[in-house]
């Protein structure tokens, strides 16, 4: 049996390699954003950061994971709808010619 | 019971499923024709694992969650839809540096809520984290606290060079290295010997302070002596580090969602990393240490790039020359972004292309201050994609070029990356603009760019130099080219 860390281990080796093999020559038009929406995807710890601050009392473990969760939601949040804007400004002239 | 036992069963699926979501939908982000679906698809995954958290706490006190998301998606949503296209780099780096913030607040709180507030409060015997977590949360925790802290603080330099509020020229402090290797071992020594002795709440208290303050330190000390022409690079990295903060915190909390999507955001910035270091010919190594383009600084800039031969023209002479032009390739740098002139040069291409002319866009891969910074202008400015080819696809085409016009670009269209070996930017690969019949070339001045290094562009027979703010250039371009 492993125990959690070794799957936890596991798990990080091999999606670095599945991040690797599916971002393989990305057209340079897409750098931007790939890295803003990469990003957003980084603002999973959200999940994290609700476990945090889920109390009542405002301790200073409460207060540290709601500052997590607004940092973290900024990121979500943020990143996915400026992704969507640009990505939305590369498609929306090839509605205008066709 | 039944319900416990069902949501229990249900929990691990989503989690499976929102993990092989994030992986489609950064598929998706790789290809022009589905990024937009594959942003969603990663969007919709996050709302999965955020779903499936919630049912796994079971008892919710919503307070502090509902504020933090409600403040969090307010702010988020407001500076996504508001920013300027030309602000990109800074919203990229503001958002890094808030992941890697998010990454070390979470793991923080953990300490705090399991080790010293139950400590304080009596409720628990003394012990080390170590022997409260377990060695490994307790070794990932400091791992979390230290790279989501040198991502924040990294980020906060970055868009502080890149908005301008700090100088754009390396800053380079004596012995930074060695204070770097300090600063970086202070805070894992520390950071370990923290997690691993027996302490009492209160230093364990001030000593994660010190090990957050240290690594702070890092992160600015790691981005100040890098030049704004290298933060393609730089904004690269510090988003491969945002991801590998959040997968600390999945070893944190042996959650592998957070391991999984932080490990891919973690490779995807990896790559564009080594695909901007490959565009400069550097390695990674020399574009984080090497302090490039400070000479530039210290010599003043003055007489050692002596010019001669340099001719000054006009924007009519300019439009004359463009008037029997049957092919034109725009090449644009930073010089376009400062003067937000993606929307003029655009409609001086329309006015060409009425014209009979052929119009493209040369693209070099570190143009501007992020990975894509040209192409994010140019599409806002409504310029079809498939007219902005890559470096490797224009270069042959430049033979065959009638004029090429050069808006705010400098160090990737010098020649000296060809010819001159004891250049510091030999073997660069650069647009090879000096082969097509004309050159214009709009720059404010003869200034170096930032490799702080003369360009023999200036000087060359085919070159016409309009020394003008690129947008206000293009303009009088355009006029008198409607006037012909």
């Amino acid at each position: 049996m492993m125990g959690p860390l070794l799957v936890g281990l596991y798990v990080f080796v091999l999606a670095v390699f599945v991040g690797f093999e599916i971002i393989t020559k990305v057209p340079p038009t897409l750098h931007t954003p790939l890295m803003s929406g990469a990003n957003a995807i980084s603002g999973i710890t959200v999940v994290g950061a609700m476990v945090a601050a889920n109390s009542e009392r405002p301790t200073a473990a409460t207060l540290l994971g709601t500052a997590a969760i607004i940092t973290a939601t900024m990121n979500v949040v943020g990143g996915f709808l400026v992704t969507d804007r640009m990505l939305a400004m590369f498609g929306g002239k090839k509605k205008k010619k066709g | 019971m039944e319900d416990g036992n069902l949501i229990s069963s249900i929990v691990p699926i989503l989690y499976l499923l929102s993990a092989v979501l994030f992986i489609v939908g950064l598929k998706g982000l790789t290809r022009v024709r589905s990024a937009r679906r594959g942003n969603a698809i990663a969007a919709f995954a996050m709302l999965i694992a955020v779903i499936g958290t919630l049912l796994e706490m079971g008892t919710i006190h919503w307070t502090w969650i509902l504020a933090g998301l409600v403040i969090g998606s307010l702010v988020g949503a407001v500076v996504a839809l508001k920013v300027e296209m030309t602000s990109m780099p800074e919203m990229v780096a503001l958002l890094n540096g808030s992941g890697g913030a998010a990454s070390a607040l979470v793991a923080l709180s953990q300490l705090w809520g399991k080790i010293i507030e139950p400590q304080t409060a009596g409720a628990q015997a003394a012990g080390s984290v170590r022997s409260v977590l377990g060695a490994a949360p307790a070794v990932t925790t400091v791992l979390a606290i230290l790279i989501g802290t040198v991502t924040l603080s990294g980020s906060v330099i970055a868009y502080m060079k890149l908005s301008g509020k700090l100088k754009g020229q390396p800053i380079l402090l004596p012995g930074r290295h060695l204070i770097n290797v300090l600063l970086l071992g202070a805070s894992l020594v520390l950071g370990i010997w923290a997690v691993t002795q027996v302490l009492e709440a209160g230093s364990l208290q001030s000593l994660l302070l010190v090990v957050v303050a240290a690594s702070l330190l890092l992160g600015v000390m790691l981005v100040i002596p890098i030049g704004g022409a290298d933060m393609p690079v730089v904004i690269s990295l510090l988003n491969s580090y945002s991801g590998l903060a959040a997968s600390m915190t999945g070893f944190v909390l042996n959650n592998n969602v957070l391991i999984i999507s932080g490990a891919l955001v973690g490779a995807s910035g990896l790559i564009l990393t080594q695909i901007m270091c490959v565009a400069m010919n550097r390695t990674l190594a020399n574009v984080l240490f090497g302090g490039f383009g400070a000479e530039e600084t210290s010599s003043g800039g003055g007489g050692k790039h002596e010019y001669a031969n340099v001719r000054s023209f006009s924007s009519e002479e300019a439009a004359l020359v463009l008037e029997s032009a049957e092919s034109v390739v725009f090449v644009p740098g930073y010089g376009l972004a400062v003067a937000q002139a993606q929307h003029t040069v655009r409609e001086l291409a329309a006015e060409l292309e009425k014209r009979g002319a052929q119009v493209t866009y040369g693209i070099h891969p570190v143009a501007g201050r992020m990975p894509g910074h040209m192409n994010v202008l140019l599409a806002e400015a409504d310029v079809p994609y498939e007219q902005l080819l890559e470096m490797d696809t224009i270069n042959p085409e430049f033979r065959n070029t009638d004029v090429v016009i050069v808006v705010g670009a400098n160090d990737v269209v010098n020649p000296a990356a060809e010819r001159e070996q004891s250049s510091p930017i030999y073997g660069m690969p650069v647009l090879e603009v000096w082969n097509a019949g004309t050159v214009i070339m709009i720059k404010r001045s003869l200034s170096p760019g930032f490799a702080g290094i003369k360009n023999a562009l200036f000087e060359a027979d085919n070159t016409m130099m309009l020394f003008e703010d690129a947008k206000k250039a293009v303009q009088g371009i355009l006029t008198e080219v409607k006037d012909l």
